[in-house]
C-alpha cells in the first residue's frame, strides 16, 4: 500500500470498509434466517472483526521511528477524532456505562458528564501545546520542557502505573468477551484477546493502532447504536430515541414506587458481581449527592486530560491546528455513543419494568420469566439469577439480580431482536476494549522504549534497536497485563477509575503548568508529580484497605481530590522557593504558545 | 522560531488566555453548576424532560461540544489576526 495515496484515499477506503462490514452483517442476518446457530455467528463476528484489524496492522507495519512513534504525523483531523474515540471508549464505556446508569441513576451519570468534559480541559490546556511541542511521548514534553532525567523519569512512572491499572481492565474485558463469543474459559479468552491487540500494534506502532482504531470505531459506534435505533422504533419511542425518551423517564419515575424499589433482597445470589435495582432512576436529592456528582465528574474530567493515551493521539496531527479541531472530533464522536447509553438505559429498564410491554418481566408469574430464553442463557453464565424468595409466585424487583454490564449485551434479546444484533453487539464490545487496550500498551511501551531507554539507558541506540526495544516490550507489558487480568482482582470499572485518578493526581498540575506558568521550574514539577502521586496513592491504600474511613465522600473513584491540590501546592511552593527556569527554557514556553512555526523538538529526535 | 515581535506575542498570548478563560467558565456552569442544581431543575420540564435530568444525559454534552467548536473558531481567528495561524 503507497502511503501517500492511502492518506488521500482515506474517505474511500474507509467506506468501502463501512460497506463490507454492513454487508457482512446482512449476510450474517441471511445466514441466521437459514438456521445457522447462534454461536457460530458469535463466533464469526469475532472472528472476521479481529482479522481484518490484525490485516491493518499488518499493512500498517513500519521501520519508521516517527512512524512508529505518532503515525508519520499525517492523520487528518477527523480521522484522529474517530481513532482517539476508539481509544477513549473502553470495554467499560462500551459494556459497563448503560449497565451503571441502569443501576446507579443520577450518582453514577458524573461519569456521563465527567468522560465528555474532560475534552474541553484537553483542547483548553493540552493538546495544542503539546502538539507544538513535537513530542513523541508525555514523559517527553516532561522531561524536555522541565529538563533532566528524574522528572523525565517520575512522568515515566505515572504514566506506567496510570495505564497499566486502566489496561488489566481493557484485557479483562477483552477476553470476558471473547470466551463468551468462542465458548471458552475466560483464562484463555484473556490470552486470545491479548493475541488480537498485539496484532494491531506490534508492527506498526501508532501509525497500524491509528487505523485499526479507526476501524473499531466504525464497528463499535454501529454496534452501539442499531440496537437502540432498533429497539425504540419497536417501542414507539421513533426511530431516533434520544430526543423523546423523556415519557419513558417519567413512567419509569411513577413506576418505581408500584414495583417497591429499594425493598432490600431477602436473599443474596450464590455468586459475585450480581445485583438487585435500588436506585431511583433519577432522584437527585441535592447536597451529599450534589457533591458526589460534582466529585465524581471533576476527577474524571481531570484524568482525561492527563491520560497519556488520549494525549499522544493528537500528537499524530499534521499541525496544531488539525490537534484542535481533531479534539472536536473526537468529543464529537465520543458523544455519539455517550447520549445514547442514557437512553439505552431507560428503555431497557422501562422494558423489564413497565407491564404493559410484552417484554416485562417484574411482576409477572416467576415459571414464565425463568424459561424466558435469554434469561437462561444469561443464568448459565452467572451473569443474572432469580429466586422466589418469598414463595408468591410472581418475579419482585428485589428478586431479580443481574450484572451492570449485561444492561448492553443482553438488550437485543430482551427486546426480543434477531440473534445478529447479539453477535453485532459482541464484535463491537470487543473493538472498544482492544482498541483502548492497544492505545493503553502502546502509551507504556513508547515511555519505556522512548524515555527510559532510548533518552535515559542508552542515548546512542540507533534506530533499528530501538524500534526492536519497543516492540519487546511491547508484547511483555501485554503478557503482564494479560496475567494481571487473568486473576480477575477487581472489577472492570473500579480499575479505570482508578487509573483516571493516578494520572490526574501526578501529571494534571505538571503538564498544565508547564505551558501556563512560566516561573514552573524542574525542581517544582518533580515535587508536583512525586508528593501529588504519593499523597493520592497513599490515601487510596489507605480507604482501600479499611485503615480510615473516606473524608467527604472522596472514595477509590475520587481519589485525584486528595492527590491533585497536594500536587498543586508542591509544585507552587517548591518553584517559588528554587531559583527560576533558565531565559531559553522560558523561551521554549514562548514558543509552545503560538501555534506557527516549527515544533520544539526537531522531527527525529 | 516565528518573527513577530515580543509585544505581539504577549497580545495573542492574552487573548489567548481570555478565551481560554470565557471556555472554562462555560464549562464549568455545564459540568458543575447546573448537575450541582439537578434537584430544583428537575422542576423544570424541557423537551418532555426534567431540566436537570437532561442536562446531564445530553444537554451538558451538546454544549461541550459545541464550545469546544466555538473555541477553535476564535483562536483560530486570535492566531490569524497575530499573523502566527498556520495555514
Amino acid at each position: 500500500m503507497i502511503k501517500g495515496s492511502f492518506i488521500e484515499n482515506l474517505g474511500r477506503v474507509y467506506a468501502m470498509y463501512t460497506g463490507g462490514f454492513l454487508v457482512f452483517v446482512a449476510l450474517m442476518a441471511i445466514l441466521e434466517q437459514m438456521g445457522v446457530g447462534a454461536d457460530t455467528i458469535g463466533i464469526l463476528f469475532v472472528a472476521f472483526t479481529v482479522v481484518i484489524y490484525a490485516l491493518i496492522g499488518w499493512l500498517s507495519r513500519t521501520m519508521q521511528v516517527d512512524a512508529y512513534y505518532v503515525a508519520g504525523r499525517e492523520v487528518p483531523a477527523v480521522y484522529n477524532g474517530m481513532a482517539t474515540a476508539a481509544d477513549w471508549m473502553s470495554g467499560a464505556s462500551f459494556v459497563a456505562l448503560a449497565g451503571g446508569i441502569y443501576f446507579g441513576g443520577y450518582g453514577y451519570l458524573g461519569f456521563i458528564v465527567g468522560w465528555t468534559g474532560g475534552y474541553v480541559l484537553v483542547n483548553s490546556l493540552m493538546a495544542p501545546y503539546l502538539r507544538k511541542f513535537g513530542c513523541y511521548t508525555v514523559p517527553d514534553f516532561i522531561g524536555t520542557r522541565y529538563g533532566g532525567n528524574v522528572a523525565r523519569f517520575c512522568a515515566v512512572v505515572i504514566l506506567v502505573v496510570a495505564s497499566f491499572t486502566y489496561v488489566t481492565a481493557q484485557i479483562n474485558a477483552s477476553g470476558t468477551i471473547a470466551a463468551r463469543a468462542l465458548h471458552i474459559p475466560f483464562e484463555f479468552g484473556v490470552w486470545i484477546g491479548l493475541l488480537g491487540i498485539l496484532l494491531c500494534s506490534m508492527l506498526g506502532g501508532m501509525r497500524a493502532v491509528t487505523w485499526t482504531q479507526v476501524a473499531q470505531y466504525i464497528v463499535l459506534i454501529i454496534a452501539y447504536l442499531v440496537p437502540v435505533f432498533w429497539m425504540s422504533n419497536k417501542q414507539g419511542f421513533g426511530m431516533i430515541p434520544h430526543f423523546s425518551y423523556g415519557d419513558a423517564v417519567a413512567r419509569i419515575q411513577e413506576l418505581e414506587p408500584l414495583v417497591s424499589l429499594g425493598v432490600a433482597a431477602t436473599e443474596s445470589a450464590p455468586f459475585g458481581g450480581v445485583r438487585i435495582l435500588t436506585t431511583p432512576h433519577n432522584d437527585p436529592q441535592g447536597g451529599m449527592d450534589s457533591w458526589k456528582f460534582v466529585s465524581l465528574a471533576f476527577c474524571m474530567m481531570a484524568g482525561t486530560a492527563s491520560l497519556p493515551h488520549i494525549l499522544m493521539r493528537y500528537f499524530t496531527t499534521p499541525s496544531v491546528r488539525a490537534a484542535r479541531k481533531s479534539v472536536a472530533y473526537s468529543l464529537f464522536f465520543i458523544f455519539l455513543l455517550y447520549f445514547t447509553a442514557p437512553a439505552l438505559a431507560t428503555l431497557t429498564k422501562l422494558q423489564l419494568l413497565d407491564p404493559t410491554l410484552p417484554t416485562a418481566i417484574i411482576g409477572q408469574s416467576f415459571e414464565a420469566v425463568k424459561s424466558l430464553a435469554w434469561v437462561q442463557n444469561w443464568e448459565s453464565v452467572n451473569m443474572l439469577w432469580l429466586s422466589d424468595s418469598n414463595g408468591d409466585g410472581i418475579l419482585q424487583l428485589n428478586e431479580f439480580f443481574m450484572r451492570p454490564d449485561i444492561v448492553v449485551l443482553a438488550t437485543p434479546e430482551i427486546a426480543g431482536l434477531p440473534y445478529v444484533i447479539s453477535g453485532l453487539v459482541a464484535a463491537g464490545g470487543l473493538a472498544a476494549a482492544m482498541s483502548t487496550a492497544d492505545g493503553l500498551l502502546l502509551a507504556i511501551a513508547n515511555a519505556l522504549s522512548h524515555d527510559l531507554y532510548y533518552k535515559i539507558i542508552d542515548p546512542k541506540a540507533d534506530t533499528k534497536h530501538r524500534l526492536v526495544v519497543a516492540r519487546i516490550l511491547l508484547v511483555g507489558i501485554g503478557c503482564a497485563a494479560a496475567l494481571v487480568a487473568s486473576l480477575q482482582l477487581t472489577g472492570i470499572l473500579g480499575a479505570v477509575a482508578w487509573a483516571f485518578c493516578f494520572a490526574a493526581s501526578g501529571l494534571f498540575f505538571p503538564l498544565v503548568l508547564g505551558v501556563w506558568w512560566k516561573r514552573a521550574n524542574t525542581q517544582g514539577a518533580i515535587a508536583g508529580m512525586i508528593c501529588g502521586f504519593v499523597a493520592g496513592s497513599a490515601y487510596l491504600y489507605l480507604i482501600h484497605n479499611g485503615i480510615i474511613e473516606p473524608i467527604y465522600a472522596i472514595d477509590g473513584l475520587r481519589f485525584a481530590l486528595i492527590g491533585m491540590p497536594v500536587s498543586l501546592i508542591a509544585m507552587v511552593v517548591v518553584s517559588l522557593m528554587t531559583p527560576a527556569p533558565d531565559a531559553e527554557t522560558q523561551a521554549m514556553v514562548d514558543e509552545v504558545r503560538i501555534p506557527s512555526g516549527g515544533t520544539i523538538l526537531d522531527a527525529k529526535h | 522560531m516565528s518573527d513577530i515581535s515580543s509585544e505581539a506575542k504577549a497580545r495573542h498570548w492574552s487573548r489567548t488566555r481570555g478565551l481560554t478563560i470565557l471556555v472554562l467558565v462555560i464549562w464549568a456552569i455545564f459540568a458543575f453548576i447546573l448537575p450541582w442544581n439537578a434537584k430544583a431543575l428537575n422542576e423544570i420540564s424541557f423537551l418532555g424532560f426534567p431540566l436537570g435530568y437532561y442536562l446531564i444525559v445530553q444537554g451538558s454534552l451538546i454544549v461541550f461540544v459545541l464550545l469546544i467548536f466555538f473555541q477553535n473558531w476564535r483562536q483560530d481567528a486570535i492566531d490569524d489576526e497575530a499573523g502566527v495561524g498556520e495555514e
